[in-house]
């Protein structure tokens, strides 16, 4: 296992009013995603723990990429990957912040 | 019968006791200090199939049916390598003939029979499901091996290496094949030793309590510490 | 009008459990958000889940208020572990306590977790003890069974443990795999390959005929939702018409099926495939084309 921790800039939705709650499934190849209210409506947090050994780099660049095209500030995400490709990663938060916003 | 388990019930029994075998079941009673006890087993490291799960089954009713409003301890001799593995058994629903086993041992509990197993030989995974790990109170006796799957094959099918499995072994026990792991879980709630005098030690057991406290035992023992504390999460949770 | 089929089988747990109860009504107890994992699947190096594989809480169904478990088959195969295990024991402790109109077991497992196999063993027994309890409470415990993983190992006998099974065609229950039996006996005893033998072995539609599920249903969670309402809505009417009563076992009914269960192990050693049991009760080869309707009704026209 690996863990990393991520902490971003990030802009808020103020009309966003989320309740905690999990997306998709700890399966090879997936992940599943734990939205939360965080602490600071500036900053997006990421807890990731995965699988799949030597990507932080790329996580990094998933993660930040994500929080650059959503308005996550104030958003907790903590993530348990089994193997998931930085596409499918990119999905399931995709996803899982469609379905905070009710879509 | 295999001299190994007729020692075993003259140790259990010095007093006297007719237990039969029919193919790998066994069937009878015991005299004890406080009376008669129906004894009711498998020999040979059976592999439980449905013929085998019937027997045990239609002992258990017939003890039950046979003591009315009087009903007498049973002592299950736990010897068992697993369910047999057979397509027809499948087809049969083996699964249904062992919950119906399941439900002939509670159905003696709730009519007052006290129920004890005695691992004597192996208890392995879903034979011993069905019956003995039932019991309001399980004893591994020496020599006892009780497992779910040996290292090696988990080590397979989980694709951890064996040397890490066989490591960390060491320090749990919530894989690793082993009555004393089981012990540790409060999965089995004594060990015997060969020293001891295992007919006292069974009047003992016989004065046990019905409740299913194992969860608290494992955490008691330390082996098992989350079973209990989630267990009652949930059972306060708002 | 009804909406698009969504297909129980490939649902994740969590969507079952929401689209099976009336909209909005669940609650769940010790959610992803207080993590509680699995400490030995970390220590193994194996990944973790927030809800370690199983969702439990109440919620209603048709109103009436039920105590809802459902396993994630999804993760490590919906296999109990101890706090996995612990969860469903909760559950069902708190049934006994909270008297719901009915527990829904959502069973999607493979059995025993093997990284924490003794934990599993011991849970799926103490599983099996609470069960009891549930049902002498007189609170009945319906299994629902559609999912990949089926209900094999010791959840194959908690689910026969149930007072109700709900199946679909897809749904399998048995004890070991296919694969095991492959693995141990040779691919001669089990071809685990063969689809179509291990659905005539342990599908929905041969538990059914054999009276190890109770009802048939389309792949469907609208259905699942349908056939368990029925249940516990007008459940005495249900269970009336078709002669079943078991949620508390006396003598008489434990004899009863010890002899049903003795005359089914008679049956000669030819039948080991469902096909032919079928051929035998006139079902030929229809089997395989009648919907899970035509079928339970051509099976209670037979039973009866």
């Amino acid at each position: 296992m690996e863990t990393l921790h991520l902490d971003l800039p990030a802009i808020q939705d103020a009309s966003l009013n989320p309740r905690a709650a999990l997306y998709g499934v700890v399966s090879s190849g997936n992940l599943e995603v734990l939205v939360e209210r965080g602490h600071d409506a500036t900053r997006c947090v990421f807890e990731v723990q995965t699988a799949a050994h030597g990507f932080v780099e790329v996580w990094k660049a998933v993660l930040t990429d994500f929080a650059a095209r959503h308005p996550v500030g104030g958003l907790s995400f903590a993530i348990h990957d089994a193997g998931a490709t930085p596409a499918v990663v990119s999905l399931r938060l995709d996803q899982a912040f469609q379905s905070l916003r009710g879509a | 019968m295999r001299s190994s388990k007729q020692t075993l019930l003259d140790r259990l029994f010095p007093m006297g006791h007719a237990i039969a075998q029919e193919g790998l079941v066994l069937r009878g009673w015991g005299e004890t200090k406080q009376g008669r006890v129906h004894v009711i087993g498998t020999t040979d490291h059976a592999a439980i199939d449905t013929r085998i799960a019937l027997t045990l089954s239609d002992a258990v009713l017939k003890a039950i049916a046979a003591d009315g409003s009087d009903p007498r301890p049973i002592v299950f001799i736990a010897d068992t390598q697993g369910q047999a593995l057979s397509r027809r058994e499948e087809l049969l629903g083996l699964h249904g003939y062992f919950a119906h086993l399941a439900r002939c041992v509670n159905l003696a509990r709730q009519q007052g029979h006290r129920l004890v197993t005695l691992i004597d030989g192996e208890a392995v995974s879903g034979g011993f499901l069905a019956f003995g790990l039932l019991a309001d109170c399980i004893v591994a006796l020496p020599g006892a091996e009780v497992r779910v799957m040996d290292l090696r094959a988990m080590a397979r099918i989980t694709r951890i290496p064996f040397e890490r499995l066989t490591e960390l072994a060491q320090i749990s026990p919530v894989f690793a094949p082993g009555a004393e792991n089981y012990w540790r879980m409060g999965g089995i709630h004594a060990l015997w030793t060969e020293a001891e005098d295992w007919s006292e030690q069974l009047l003992v057991l016989l004065q046990g309590n019905p409740e299913d406290e194992r969860a608290r035992l494992g955490a008691e023992r330390g082996g098992r510490m989350l079973a209990a504390i989630v267990a009652q999460q949930v059972f306060h949770a708002h | 009008m009804r909406g698009l089929a969504q297909s129980y089988r490939e649902a994740l747990a969590r969507l079952r459990v929401q689209a099976l109860l009336d909209p909005g009504s669940f609650s769940e107890w010790v959610g992803p958000t207080q993590r509680v994992t699995s400490p030995h699947l970390a220590a193994l190096e194996a990944p973790v889940s927030f809800d370690d594989g199983v969702i439990v809480g109440q919620g209603l169904l048709h109103a009436h208020p039920v105590i809802m478990i459902a396993q994630e088959g999804q993760f490590n195969g919906g296999a109990v572990g101890e706090v996995h295990g612990a969860k469903i024991r909760g559950a069902l402790l708190r049934a006994v306590r909270d008297k719901p109109g009915a527990v829904l077991l959502c069973i999607d497992s493979g059995g025993v977790r093997l990284h924490e196999a003794n934990a599993g063993l011991i849970a799926i027994s103490e599983i099996m003890r609470a069960l009891f309890a549930v049902q002498e409470a007189g609170i009945p415990v319906i299994a629902l069974i559609g999912g990949a993983c089926g209900a094999f190992g010791g959840m194959g006998i908690v689910a026969r443990l149930c007072d109700v099974i709900i199946i679909s065609e897809e749904g399998r229950i048995g004890l070991s795999g296919p694969e095991v039996i492959e693995t141990v006996k040779g691919v001669e005893e089990f071809d685990s390959r063969d689809r179509a033998l291990v659905w005539r072995i342990t599908g929905g539609k041969i538990r059914r005929t054999l009276g190890e599920a109770t009802l048939l249903v389309d792949d469907d969670i609208a259905a699942f939702r349908a056939a368990a309402g029925e249940m516990v809505g007008a459940r005495s009417l249900f269970l009336k018409k078709r002669g079943l009563n078991p949620t508390t076992s006396s003598l008489q009914t434990l004899q009863a099926a010890q002899q049903q269960l003795g005359a089914r192990a008679e049956l000669d050693a030819e039948i080991r495939d469902g096909q032919v049991l079928w051929s035998r009760m006139g079902l030929g080869d229809q089997v395989s084309l009648m919907s899970p309707e035509q079928f339970n009704r051509r099976l209670e026209a037979l039973e009866s």
